[in-house]
């Protein structure tokens, strides 16, 4: 905080409700979000024509089976990220949770609900380590979960070793991967469903989101409206670690295994699916329905690439490529409109200060 | 003499350059290096006075130090560059490559050409960041997925094998002069170069004055954009230099080759002092990082730690040097508050 009386950030003031002078249908429709939904629709539309085997039954199960850790993590994600921080740790809480419930299902004989309840306290507690050294210290996220992604990793992979549980009980392992009545969709969606509109509700519709993002937008303008800064953000980070964990109990049974390797790198996919929903790395704006569409997006394209029978790796290029492409849009659009109005650069300059000040904000803290 | 905000220190130079250097990062750091070798040895002999130990203690770092030093280049100017472990399996693979399809190639091109290719890998990762006004982590997190994905096209279901690979390179791997191996001089003299440069010259220093402030360093009339786009491609380079490193050490390249690898680059880094928001830390610091974090991995089999506990290991280090940054830092401030106040 003392930074703050040293220099003098001289943000221009950004009129955030200038999109209120539009029409509301431009307001709903003209947006991030609904161009990533518009291109999952595409997407969806093409390969159901094109793609062999897309429109079979098995496709859409399949598909919701393998985004929903992702899915899951992408939810809470959205907030940390919209208050303008980062946590890399989410996959090694996800590979803890699974050596825990692995552990504690084989050796001490847990039930396998009183073992997820555990390793849904341990995530919870993960998290609040995290959330206490980003809030209440003031260490940078990136370099803390940076940290902690190692930490929790080397805990899982200690505990286990290079050894994995396998002997679920089959009452579980099928329950992770029933179906709902006959349809081609999976249990898991319900609970998914649950949390999307518990997260929905607590990002746009209530105070707490509102905070959120104020504190993206400025953190110190945020702690003078009354924005309890430290404490929002450290119950951000108990949420990612909480449902982290619970990614990490599915991603168990539904493969019937728990190792301590489970779920590498994932941090960065859900990261990636994150951003592609439209959401800002600098914080302060994004909102939960272009995530989900984002994350659904990435499992479509994945699974219809499957069925014309590309391989992971080109998979991967064009997520990458896709990644990189819509964080680019925004500064083309902006250089772009510039052209087009004939404006020299205001726009363009307006923008580029605005980010430059976010830069500069995120380096105070 | 109201304008000062101290004043002149009383203390002889002596004393002054002695307390600078105690209070260095860099030295701290050394001296855990140190201590660990030291418990290790105390409990195995073997790990430091065996020729095959001394010779591992000073081989193992190979990769992870070039990586360091790249990723120290770009951090301090407030960036990150999360695709060098792309880079690496990429230009390991091309080195193999390059052996298989033109067998006379002498050993030293295909050093400039691993280079040169990851300084192109770079390049495009410094464009995107520099002109896009994009941040980093983004791109580069993009980039990590193209390069790989590029990588694991190209190899497909081939491995490059020792055995296609000439006698010269892969002895390389072994060699040393005066019990120095040759892999490790060629990562220190590296570190002398961007060293300096960082250290003294004037385009380093400019890196610097970008991460403390880039509006400041656009207003002072700096070439914001060139210099983060050179500290993209000097990464890039030296992330294609490991990758040569790596084939010439191990001697394959599997798909994994890399994997990950570019966190514990970062961890070195902030290891080593590094401020990950850019502006502070040296590459002498990150090398001195890098070798702790590969020295510790290889410590904690011999005291008797199962060696699955490398990673939590690792972790705990890092989060340490953060929050000791942080109390270091906190403390710096107050007592340049007080000084102002006094004056």
């Amino acid at each position: 905080m003392t930074s703050s009386v040293l220099t003098r950030p001289d943000t221009p003031a950004t009129r955030t409700y200038a999109s209120y002078s539009r029409p509301l249908w431009q307001r709903v429709l003209l947006t991030r979000e609904m161009a990533v939904i518009a291109l999952l629709v595409g997407v969806l539309v093409w390969s159901n024509l094109n793609v062999p085997n897309f429109n079979g039954p098995l496709t859409l199960y399949f598909l919701f089976l393998d985004i929903t850790p992702i899915l899951l993590i992408a939810l809470p994600m959205t907030l940390v990220i919209i208050t303008g921080e980062i946590d890399l740790s989410v996959a090694s809480v996800v590979g803890l949770s699974s050596v825990l419930v692995g552990m504690l299902h084989h050796d001490a004989g847990l039930s396998i609900p009183a073992a997820a309840v555990v390793a849904l306290v341990v995530g919870a507690v993960c998290g609040a380590f995290n959330g206490f050294l980003v809030s209440y210290v003031g260490l940078p996220s990136l370099a803390v979960t940076i940290g902690t992604l190692a930490l929790y990793r080397g805990i899982a992979v200690g505990l286990l070793g290079t050894t994995a549980v396998t002997d679920f009980p089959e009452k579980w392992t099928t329950l992770a991967q029933d179906r709902i009545g006959t349809s081609s969709y999976p249990v898991v969606l319900i609970p998914i469903a649950v949390l999307a509109i518990l997260f929905a509700l607590l990002l746009h519709f209530s105070p707490f989101g509102r905070g959120v993002f104020e504190i993206g937008l400025n953190d110190e303008a945020a702690h003078f409206t009354g924005v309890n800064v430290e404490r929002t953000k450290f119950w951000l980070f108990v949420m990612t670690g909480t449902v982290s964990a619970l990614a990490g109990v599915y991603y168990t049974l539904r493969y019937g295994s728990a190792r301590g390797d489970n779920a590498t790198g994932m941090e960065l996919q859900v990261i990636a699916a994150v951003l592609l929903g439209g959401v800002s790395i600098f914080g302060g704006r994004g909102a939960l329905h272009g995530v989900i569409a984002g994350v659904v997006l990435i499992g479509a394209l994945s699974s219809a690439m499957r069925l014309e029978s590309l391989t992971v790796n080109v998979i991967n290029i064009v997520i990458g490529g896709l990644l990189v492409l819509s964080v680019m849009s925004t500064s083309l659009l902006a250089w772009l409109s510039a052209l087009t109005s004939g404006r020299t650069n205001g726009a363009l300059r307006l923008g580029r200060r605005r980010q430059a000040a976010m830069h500069h904000r995120k380096g105070d803290q | 003499m109201t304008d000062l905000m101290l004043r002149p220190s009383r203390v002889s130079p002596v004393q002054r350059a002695a307390g600078t250097v105690l209070r260095s990062r860099e030295v701290a750091v050394a001296a855990v290096l140190v201590a660990v070798i030291l418990v290790t040895t105390l409990k195995s002999s073997s790990f430091l006075f065996s020729s095959d130990g001394w010779r591992d203690l000073l081989l193992t770092p190979c990769i992870l130090v070039p990586l360091a030093i790249g990723q120290t280049v770009v951090i301090v100017t407030r960036n990150v560059d999360l695709s060098v472990g792309s880079v690496l399996g990429l230009t390991a693979y091309l080195t193999g490559r390059l052996f298989l399809d033109h067998p006379g190639l002498p050993i030293v091109a295909v050093f400039v050409i691993g280079m040169l290719a990851g300084a192109v890998l770079g390049a495009v990762n410094g464009v995107l960041v520099a002109f896009g006004k994009v941040p980093a982590l983004v791109i580069t997190l993009g980039t990590l997925y193209i390069y790989r994905g590029i990588f694991l096209t190209w190899a497909g279901s081939n491995r490059i094998n020792a055995s296609d690979m000439p006698e010269g390179f892969l002895n390389l791997g072994t060699a040393s002069i005066l019990t120095i191996p040759v892999l490790i001089i060629i990562a220190l003299v590296v570190l002398a170069v961007v060293g300096y440069v960082l250290w003294t010259a004037r385009g380093g220093r400019e890196l610097y004055a970008i991460g403390s402030d880039p509006d400041a360093a656009k207003l002072y009339g700096l070439p914001v954009t060139r210099r983060v786009l050179t500290a993209f491609v000097v990464s890039g380079a030296l992330a294609g230099l490991a990758g040569v490193v790596y084939t010439a050490r191990y001697g394959t390249v599997s798909s994994g080759a890399g994997y990950g690898i570019e966190l514990q680059a970062v961890g070195a880094a902030v290891i080593g002092g590094v401020a990950i928001f850019g502006g502070s830390g040296t590459v002498w610091g990150a090398a001195i990082g890098a070798f702790l974090l590969v020295t510790i991995n290889r410590a904690l089999p011999i005291v008797g730690i199962q060696d699955f506990w490398q990673q939590a290991v690792v972790g705990a280090l890092i989060i340490c040097a953060v929050v000791l940054d942080r109390v270091l830092s906190v403390r710096q401030a107050r007592r340049l508050v007080e000084a102002r106040e006094l004056s």
